[in-house]
């Protein structure tokens, strides 16, 4: 039984049958769907290995440096299959978020090489790329000695491979002329808005179409008598402030942070647009925000939505999928929406933070990390995490269109898939890439706290922001 | 050491050679300990004096005193500056009276005096950035059972280390909660190690307490207190982890001490020119502040042996 079940899967892998034709053959053995899973898995694993000489480093070990993520759960609980591919051992550091960029930086900017791979945000590259401290990975990924054809580079989404790939010019647009690949996507968070539909229908709300309308119903369930806040944003002194929801409204309303003219760059964030919205995002903070708005990080704004302490959020939209499983007590409550800032109309343009994987440049075994890197962002771990893991949102058109994440994420996360199909499309960086970004953003986000504290009216907070800005441009020689 | 010759004049004998290596060995230690602390010292300098920000290595330059140059008109270099030393000041001054209270309280030495000062020394156990941690959430306007009990007398709506007009106050706050028993143990040891007979003459002669306290005991304590105040001074303006820990330096930038904005200068902003600068503006205050405070000591110490 065992030796038919395992010639259904080749003949799966082969392309021969359908997924559906699979798992039913495998219910006529009296198989689960774990054990075909596990065997399709391995019969995978192994026609990986057909095209393509994963073994060329066995015996080597890789040394990774990961964040405390579900992402890096994924890689953890399906490393024994690249071990089996490759022959290889590796070896894992895993840091909470709070010191892990700390780490990192501390790594690469002493030469280390205590790790050869590492994961990233995309934003970490622009210093990191230009410090010279990260492999150009166009040289891996257009090389085929270097790359298994079946990596399938196109497959990636391509806003996700531009806005991680930058030429290292201040102001040159991402994935623009002369862009090195500076990280692999591995997943990503795009900005909408997660509600509590219990709280909503309480308090009788729909969820907001535009930003004005958004501030008004905060303020509806702020005052809906349960014990609730209106709606969960970041605040803390951080560049992290800026860039889920505020700045996803703000490049709807039209606002940019910053003009490049000859090679320079100007502060952009107190045109007319970006004072418009600034305004209402000040006035709903203030009048629906957590009291300690000024110490939130995403921590902060997801927990309190799975524990019901506030209505919603405009914050990464896999903090609403996490938040909607586990223990948490608003598991099953929590839904969905995108959301378009601009009532003048338009159509979503979440800014993205992308977890990704990059070489260290000072590492002395590129090729072995390089293999580990292809595999993690590949399509065959990158099925395995959305399927079984938390992998979500991933980086692949074949993973969405994948009809068992889909049908898991339809059943367990209702209006997850929409809102993405809404949402996607315009989702990408909408900061302009220049080396001093979380210098300038964190710079911000202080004087956002100014205005939401009532200590700076928000046409003159950004005014004195712009100039603030252009003064460190030019001590930096960017201005 | 001098020996006779067959000629009757003395000359003198090698020393063998580990005898003559001997006190450059015993300060080998001492050497090294000085290279360990200088050369870094040194390489601060000279980042100090660069335009260095690794994220533009083609941009770095010797910029000489440039840096410095941009704080004198850098409203964020000024603004560092008044907070880390108001937050020093609020702390150490608080701590002081405290502690010199507390000391006083205890001075007597009893089981129950003994028990009191181990237990007031138990916030000095916890690490500073554990215990930022928990006043963050016993502050916490949701839940934070100090929250709870300032809303019991009226004030419901008390932000704490999230407003800007209560921020200083809570870091404050956390500051004297941990390092007030610091300052506590070292004056009630001075208290005690205090010679009887002056106390003993004035009780004797009738002399009322606030006599005795401000003209006997201070003065005879002020070694310890400059002691204890030195320390508590040179690590306040030094201070990072409870302001980090609460607020990152905000609200806006109204707990931005020398430490996090050289800490986000350098971590986040890989700025390492502009880090360095600031770090050698703080150890220029720590410098004059512990001179200032050690020539004043060692002069009531005489001082105070003269009293004896």
């Amino acid at each position: 039984m065992h030796e038919k079940a395992k010639d259904a899967v080749a003949s799966f892998v082969a392309g021969r049958t359908s997924r559906r034709e699979l798992f039913g053959y495998g219910a006529k053995l009296g198989l689960g769907a774990a054990t075909m899973g596990f065997l399709l898995n391995e019969a995978q694993t192994t026609a990986q290995a057909a095209d393509f000489d994963w073994q060329y480093y066995k015996g080597k070990t890789v040394n990774l440096l990961l964040n405390k993520h579900p992402y890096a759960d994924a890689i953890i609980a399906d490393l024994e299959n690249f071990k089996k591919l490759t022959g290889m051992d590796v070896k894992y550091d895993v840091f909470p978020e709070d010191v892990y960029f700390d780490k990192i930086t501390a790594a690469l900017s002493s030469g280390s090489t205590q790790y050869d791979a590492f994961m990233t945000g995309a934003y970490q590259t622009w210093q990191y790329g230009p410090a010279g401290w990260l492999e150009d990975l166009n040289e891996y990924i257009k090389d085929p000695k270097w790359t298994n054809p079946a990596y399938a580079w196109d497959d990636v989404l391509p806003n996700l491979k531009a806005s991680t790939s930058w030429s290292g010019v201040p102001g040159a647009a991402l994935g623009g002329e002369g862009a090195k690949q500076w990280a692999v996507p591995l997943a990503f968070e795009l900005n909408s808005i997660t509600y509590n539909k219990r709280i909503f229908d309480k308090a009788k709300v729909e969820p907001a179409k535009n930003l004005p309308e958004l501030v008004e119903i905060a303020a509806k369930i702020q005052g809906s008598g349960q014990n609730v806040y209106g709606i969960g944003t970041r605040g803390s002194r951080s560049w992290a402030t800026i860039h889920p929801g505020y700045l996803s409204a703000f490049a709807n309303y039209g606002g940019k942070d910053f003009e490049v003219a000859d090679g320079k760059l100007k502060a952009a964030m107190n045109s007319a647009a970006g004072k418009e919205m600034t305004a209402l995002w000040v006035d709903m903070i203030k009048s629906s925000g957590p009291r300690n708005w000024s110490t939130y990080t995403w921590y902060q704004v997801g927990t309190d939505l799975g524990a019901g302490a506030s209505g919603m959020i405009y914050d990464a939209d896999v903090l609403g999928y996490f938040m909607n499983g586990g223990d948490n007590k608003e598991a099953g409550n929590l839904a969905f929406s995108a959301f378009a800032p601009n009532p003048k109309g338009s159509s979503p343009t979440p800014n993205v933070w992308i977890w990704s994987l990059a070489l260290n440049s000072y590492s002395s075994q590129k090729g072995p990390a390089w293999w580990f890197v292809q595999w993690a962002t590949g399509t065959e771990h990158g099925l395995f995490g959305a399927q079984k893991m938390d992998l979500v949102n991933p980086v692949r058109n074949k993973i969405w269109q994948d009809e068992t994440f889909r049908a898991r994420i339809a059943k367990s996360y209702p209006g997850y898939l929409e809102q993405y199909a809404a949402s996607s499309p315009g989702s990408k960086i909408y900061f302009t890439p220049q080396p001093l970004f979380f210098n300038l953003t964190t710079e911000w986000a202080a004087s956002l706290q100014r205005m939401v504290a009532g200590e700076l009216p928000v046409s003159e907070g950004l005014d004195e922001l712009a100039a603030n800005v252009d003064n460190q441009l030019k001590q930096a020689g960017l201005g | 050491m001098a020996t006779a010759t067959l000629k009757g004049r003395p000359t003198l004998t090698r020393r063998p050679a580990r005898h003559r290596l001997l006190p450059y060995l015993l300060s080998l230690p001492a050497l090294l300990v000085c290279i360990g602390i200088l050369v870094p010292f040194a390489t601060a300098v000279a980042y100090s004096l660069q335009r260095y920000n690794s994220s533009l290595p083609y941009l770095r330059k010797w910029i000489w005193w440039g840096n410095y140059q941009t704080f004198l008109t850098d409203s964020a270099f000024w603004n560092t500056v008044y907070v880390s030393l108001s937050y020093t000041i609020w702390t150490v001054g608080i701590e002081l009276l405290l502690g010199l209270a507390i000391a006083l309280l205890l001075q007597r030495t009893t089981r129950f005096n003994n028990a009191a000062a181990i237990a007031c020394l138990l916030p000095l156990m916890i690490a500073p950035a554990l215990a930022a941690l928990m006043w963050k959430l016993m502050t916490n306007p949701d839940f934070g059972i100090l929250s709870y009990l300032v809303g019991l007398i009226g004030l419901s709506d008390f932000r704490w280390a999230s407003s800007p007009s209560t921020a200083m106050f809570t870091v404050v706050l956390i500051d004297v909660w941990v390092y007030t028993p610091f300052i506590m143990i070292l004056l009630l040891a001075g208290l005690r190690a205090l010679p009887r007979q002056p106390f003993e003459a004035a009780e004797l002669d009738g002399v009322p307490a606030s006599f005795v306290f401000f003209r006997i005991t201070l003065p005879m304590l002020m070694p310890y207190i400059l002691t204890a105040v030195l320390f508590r001074l040179l690590d306040a303006i030094q201070q990072f982890d409870i302001v980090y820990a609460m607020t990152q330096g905000g609200p806006g930038d109204r707990l931005m001490v020398f430490q996090v904005q050289a800490y986000l200068e350098r971590f986040q902003y890989l700025n390492v020119g502009r880090s360095a600068a600031f770090l050698m503006v703080l150890w220029l205050i720590t410098f004059i502040l512990s001179n200032l405070f050690i020539k004043n000591w060692l002069r009531l110490r005489e001082r105070a042996r003269g009293a004896v």
